[in-house]
């Protein structure tokens, strides 16, 4: 009972959180929370050469929404811009091994790639505008 | 068994939705604070209505449009009763306590209050008892000041009483709740009220979680405004009652303007209704506030003095049991006799969301989150808690499988 959504995996990475914290002179730090569970999520990003050379979360919340930012994190550290991006919502279910969650507790698995989402809009805004709209078209879905 | 001893199981048949199984297991609702459930004589009232006299109230000569007046306002007689109103023209329809608020801090508040003047709230309240103020504050250039609670969620009336020799001419509204929705803190507010009379302000009880837990008589209590919703005491959603004295109702202006409000309306003035009508515009929720009526006979029934000493056995035994559960964090006033059925708390660190989560795998409704209440979840320094509480339909076993279901967690959670 209850292991389908606490599993070994989300309480390890809710316990034991990667990449949490601040990093100094980010190039992006972006800061968005869910008025539903009051999570907090902040994400600070280091973008050299269109790579994340390194990405920190800061932040509160239910399990779930920790958890999910901390496996966020090491999808994209040290990917490309580009694949960063593109992750879809499903990548990120999938990736935490929740895809039957319910719709309030899918704004809590998805807070931190939406924060991370703003952050590319953030970054690209001024550099490359149209990108910087497709991804908060994007952005918008969750 | 004592006379003043709730029958539950025959209460539990009244309502249809304590039969249903969730993920397997009996459903088990301690979200009260929030919404009641609906027994089947509210159902029914709500449905006959719909089956066999809907028309519009208040114009028409018809039979059937008589039969619904009829109702409509039966139901006002029946509120006035219950919270011992002296007239049927001091109780108005609402949608909700929240839009009750409203009406007041735009009809009253938008003629009464002026720059420099202070608004009194405590940390306690519901969102809906201070933004209406803060956007009132703001437009008039008025000052909000909020009563401390402390660390048990309680306030003080030596507070009040410095705050009032401070400000006495400038403070022209005390705000404060009855009993808090977070914490389930009851306010000593016939005192409050004597002293705020002491220096003429008036006071608005929100009145949201007091009213279908504690026997309320407004003769008594003496509140110049009182509020509270029909939802919350095993009525329909989309009713809110705004009790407010006559002789302050009549200096306020209207609220929301249009049909049944108005006495007579000519291309360059209008001239408005009477007492209650003038703050009841438009086709009002007919349907809901008719069948409220028959969710105030079920209390009637049963006795709010029965309600009251229900929800503190019910309260007592869950905490006698929760005390010893690992890590428990339990908020609130610890005198039974200063509080409602409501307990909020936090286990370990187990984010409230999470808990809930797991608890809804044993089929329990359980609340999370800040209750609608951010000032105060500050003053506690917590983002959340957890919040069961409780009504006539609940039972001892219940808060068992609700215990157990806690055990459960802290094992998942390896507290």
């Amino acid at each position: 009972l209850s292991d389908d959504i606490y599993r070994e995996i989300i309480l390890d990475h809710y316990r034991n959180p990667r990449n949490k914290g601040k990093i100094n002179n980010p190039d992006v730090v972006i800061h968005d929370s869910n008025p539903l569970c009051g999570d907090q999520i902040d994400i600070f990003l280091k973008v050299e050469e269109g790579q994340i050379k390194d990405i920190k979360f800061d932040g509160k919340g239910c399990a779930i929404s920790q958890a999910s930012a901390s496996m966020l994190t090491e999808m994209v550290m040290d990917k490309p811009l580009t694949t960063a991006k593109d992750i879809s919502k499903d990548e990120i279910l999938e990736n935490i091994g929740l895809t039957n969650l319910g719709p309030a507790r899918i704004k809590c698995a998805l807070l931190s790639l939406k924060v991370l989402k703003m952050g590319m809009v953030k970054y690209y805004s001024d550099k490359e505008p149209k990108t910087a709209e497709k991804i908060e078209e994007d952005s918008h879905l969750y | 068994m004592q006379s003043t001893e709730l029958e539950i199981n025959k209460i539990r048949d009244d309502f249809p939705i304590l039969t249903r199984t969730i993920n397997g297991r009996p459903f088990v609702y301690l979200d009260n604070a929030s919404t009641t459930q609906k027994p089947s004589s509210v159902i029914k009232k709500i449905s006959d209505y719909y089956s066999f006299y809907n028309s519009n109230i208040h114009r028409a000569v018809y039979h059937v449009a008589e039969e619904a007046t009829d109702a409509y306002e039966l139901t006002r007689n029946k509120v006035c009763k219950f919270i011992n109103a002296t007239s049927l023209e001091e109780i108005i329809f609402t949608r909700n306590a929240t839009e009750a608020i409203n009406l007041v801090a735009y009809s009253w508040g938008r003629k009464k209050i002026k720059k420099g003047d202070i608004i009194l709230l405590s940390e306690q309240e519901h969102h809906s008892n201070i933004v209406p103020w803060q956007i009132l504050a703001k437009e008039k250039k008025a000052i909000i000041k909020y009563l401390k609670i402390n660390e048990r969620g309680n306030l003080s009336l030596n507070e009040l009483e410095s705050y009032l020799r401070k400000y006495k001419e400038k403070i022209k509204l005390i705000s404060l709740c009855h009993m808090s929705n977070a914490l389930g803190n009851i306010v000593p507010i016939d005192d409050i009220i004597n002293i705020a009379h002491e220096y003429d302000i008036p006071v608005l009880v929100d009145g949201a979680q007091s009213v279908p837990h504690i026997k309320t008589d407004v003769k008594i209590m003496n509140s110049d405004f009182l509020v509270f919703s029909a939802h919350k005491m095993l009525g329909p959603t989309g009713v809110g009652i705004l009790y407010t004295k006559k002789n302050i109702l009549e200096e306020m202006d209207p609220f929301i303007c249009g049909g049944d409000m108005i006495k007579e309306v000519h291309k360059e003035n209008t001239s408005f209704n009477d007492l209650p009508y003038k703050f009841e515009a438009g086709t009002p929720n007919i349907a809901d506030v008719i069948g409220f009526s028959a969710a105030l006979d079920y209390l009637t029934n049963i006795g709010m003095e029965n309600v009251r000493r229900h929800e503190i056995d019910l309260t007592k035994y869950a905490l006698q049991l929760m005390t010893d559960l690992k890590h428990i964090k339990l908020y609130g006033d610890t005198n039974l006799n200063n509080r409602g059925g409501i307990i909020s708390f936090n286990l370990g660190d187990i984010h409230p969301h999470d808990l809930a989560t797991i608890l809804n795998k044993y089929g329990i409704a359980m609340r999370s989150g800040h209750h609608c209440a951010q000032i105060m979840m500050e003053k506690l320094d917590v983002s959340a808690t957890s919040r069961a509480s409780f009504y006539i339909y609940n039972t001892k076993e219940e808060i068992n499988i609700f215990i157990n279901a806690l055990d459960e967690a802290i094992k998942l959670f390896r507290l």
